[in-house]
């Protein structure tokens, strides 16, 4: 084994006990500290690092410099929920009258329902999943109340309306915000056949019953569809996705029946093989506490060994982060191939030539689009 | 140690191998750079800077190196990186050395959330510190440079680095970047003062660095406490003119021109607030240096009675 293998295997292991439990972190020597802040910043889990901290007492026994990054995570992430909980707000107040069932979906859903994955999380933006045939009218009239459709070429849109599970991003005007509006969970193309009807049957009302979020099972499915179905090549599947998972199989794991009717519901679905993957890697990463019986159950899920061996190791190699200073020819061919496998599964082989050539050329023409440094206004960011 | 206790040759191992760690003011920065031009404009104008302790956590790994991959072989190219991460558009060899202080920017003006960042110069004398918050191009480096070689400690040129525990301003005295014609004014008005070559034709025109003065890179671990805002313009011609600001305009001008005003929200809210009521401020609108400097000296020294 080289030094670059043992290297980054070692911090991969110091991030995952880090997320296990931070009291590993109360003797960690400052080197390892250097590390640990630059994995868990591309893993993006410094603000819940912060949170753990926190919350057993041990943030004023760390390092004043890795306190300083912890602090700085929670303070973007503090504002970052106040936007998504004002964006919401807003959204209500503009659809007033509309009667149209909204479920929050991921980010906006842990943090409105206060579920643990939202501790120390960052959200990009609002997800929603409403019925495809409300879908107009909701566009409609949040154009009229302040968010427009954001610029995007032709061949995206027809991708967005055409193909996917979702509708071109809104974005509001003064505030920035974007709102994903989803009518399933998956693109129409996708193999896997998602219906959303039951999704909205069983989704659970908030305090505020205009607003719903998925059922518990459901919510668990669907962020595992995220996880394996939405990868982007460079970033490869994401950590900090999987520890939503985990999360929420902790917390609603404590729900009676819960863990019984995960299995049926992911068949029901068509989710199992992501939700076989999914506990394989919760429990391998996380030490997610899953009955046996359960994981059993899911047995048939799997596919044949060799296959089964192939995925185990490429999705392994995709959650988690390179070590910075030795990046891996390994890890890059792993983070491709679960890019073009989730974009297998969204979409018929003809159509999947044709995109994913599309976004070859883009990223062939794009090497000289990349930001410039000297241009940019640093207040933007 | 400072950097200029390492020979031209260590310098440059050092620079390709593990990385040369850096201290500037709050922060430690590992640079990492295979070019050999940046190199030598590293050990010339990081001299005086002091290297941070081999065991202490780096808060930011920057580097600037030539790309990987066949695109090498076509252009000489540097691209700045974070963490192993190439996220901007490569630059002409050339101007690495700029690039990379442009880079360091960008990592205090996105990551740095734990303090309130003003978009704002700084200088500091008898403890007490005068700030200039100013968008690019109103002449506030240029200022900053003529303040610090007449009496004057660099805190910064360009944050105004607020602790939200004590609100007191952290230095981070780093070099200059003048622009344009500003490089001939500064070298008129302070032939004295070390600038180091003229990088021509980047996207922000010609670009040259002064180096504060080394008393002000030996004080960078003392913070200073605010006392004036002095919002400067630069106009061709113009006659001195030094105005008070009512604190309710201040307070905007600060607030809307900070960084990270709307990330810290309410911690933002107190720090501007509590400084807005302890500083005096005043609009300076100048085309000669030397009055504008002596204009503030007489502002900092009635402070002293």
């Amino acid at each position: 084994m080289t030094r670059a293998v043992s290297e980054t295997r070692r911090v991969q292991r110091l991030l995952l006990s880090a997320l296990r439990g931070p009291e590993t972190l109360q003797s960690m020597p400052l080197s390892d500290w250097d590390l640990l802040l630059r994995m868990a910043r591309r893993a993006r889990v410094l603000g819940r690092l912060e949170s753990d901290l926190a919350r057993s007492g041990l943030l004023g026994i760390i390092p004043t410099r890795a306190a300083a990054h912890l602090r700085a995570a929670r303070n973007v992430i503090a504002h970052r929920n106040t936007l998504i909980s004002w964006e919401v707000n807003r959204l209500l107040w503009a659809l007033k009258g509309i009667d149209v069932p909204l479920i929050l979906l991921k980010g906006t859903a842990y943090l409105l329902a206060e579920l643990p994955p939202a501790r120390g999380r960052i959200f990009a933006d609002v997800d929603l999943l409403v019925p495809e045939d409300r879908i107009g009218a909701i566009e409609e009239r949040l154009v009229e109340r302040g968010w427009f459709k954001t610029q995007i070429d032709p061949y995206d849109d027809r991708y967005y309306r055409v193909w996917m599970h979702e509708i071109p991003p809104l974005r509001h005007r003064e505030r920035g915000t974007e709102i994903d509006i989803h009518h399933r969970l998956l693109p129409r193309t996708s193999h896997l056949k998602s219906e959303p009807g039951s999704l909205f049957a069983a989704a659970r009302p908030l305090a505020d019953p205009r607003l719903k979020v998925l059922a518990p099972t459901d919510m668990v499915l669907h962020a595992l569809v995220h996880l394996f179905l939405e990868g982007d090549p460079d970033e490869g599947l994401r950590l900090r996705d999987l520890l939503d998972v985990h999360d929420l199989l902790c917390h609603h794991g404590e729900d009676p029946g819960f863990w019984h009717s995960l299995g049926p519901r992911a068949r029901a679905l068509g989710f199992e093989r992501p939700l076989y993957y999914g506990l394989q890697h919760a429990q391998r990463l996380f030490e997610t506490p899953i009955p046996a019986d359960v994981l059993r159950g899911l047995d048939d899920a799997a596919p044949f060994w060799p296959v089964r061996k192939l995925m185990c190791r490429l999705i392994h190699l995709a959650l988690l982060p390179e070590h910075p200073d030795h990046p891996s020819r390994w890890a890059t061919v792993a983070r491709w191939l679960i890019y073009v496998r989730a974009h297998w599964l969204r979409m018929p082989p003809g159509l999947l030539a044709r995109h994913l050539s599309h976004k070859a050329w883009l990223r062939f023409r794009g090497y000289r689009k990349r930001v410039d440094l000297a241009q940019l206004d640093l207040k933007q960011q | 140690m400072i950097v200029g206790d390492l020979s031209r040759r260590e310098l440059g191992k050092c620079l390709a191998e593990g990385g040369l760690k850096l201290q500037f003011g709050p922060f430690n920065l590992t640079v990492r750079s295979n070019l050999d031009s940046f190199a030598a404009l590293a050990h010339q104008l990081y001299e005086p800077y002091p290297l941070a302790d081999a065991a202490e956590i780096s808060d930011f790994h920057v580097e600037i190196s030539a790309p990987r991959g066949p695109r090498r072989l076509i252009r000489s190219q540097a691209c700045f990186g974070v963490d192993g991460q190439f996220p901007f558009a490569p630059y002409t060899v050339e101007h690495a050395f700029p690039a990379l202080e442009w880079g360091i920017n960008w990592c205090v003006a996105t990551r740095a959330h734990h303090l309130l960042l003003l978009h704002s110069a700084g200088v500091e004398r008898n403890g007490r510190a005068m700030l200039f918050p100013a968008s690019p191009g109103y002449g506030k480096s240029t200022l900053c440079t003529a303040l610090v070689h007449s009496g004057w400690r660099l805190l910064s040129d360009e944050f105004g680095m607020v602790k939200p525990e004590d609100g007191l301003l952290l230095p981070m005295p780093r070099l200059i970047p003048l622009k344009n014609e500003s490089i001939d004014v500064i070298r008129e008005f302070r032939p004295e003062a070390i600038i180091g070559p003229s990088f021509l034709g980047t996207r922000k025109g010609t670009v040259a660095h002064v180096r504060p003065p080394q008393e002000s890179i030996r004080r960078a671990q003392e913070p200073a406490r605010p006392r004036w805002f002095v919002f400067p313009r630069w106009v061709a011609n113009a006659p001195l003119t030094l105005e008070p600001i009512p604190k309710s305009q201040a307070f905007l001008m600060v607030a809307t021109n900070a960084f990270n005003y709307d990330v810290l929200d309410e911690i933002a809210f107190r720090l501007v607030t509590e400084m807005i009521f302890s500083c005096d401020s005043y609009s300076l609108i100048y085309s000669k240096l030397d009055e504008a400097v002596n204009v503030l000296d007489e502002i900092s020294s009635a402070g002293d009675d």
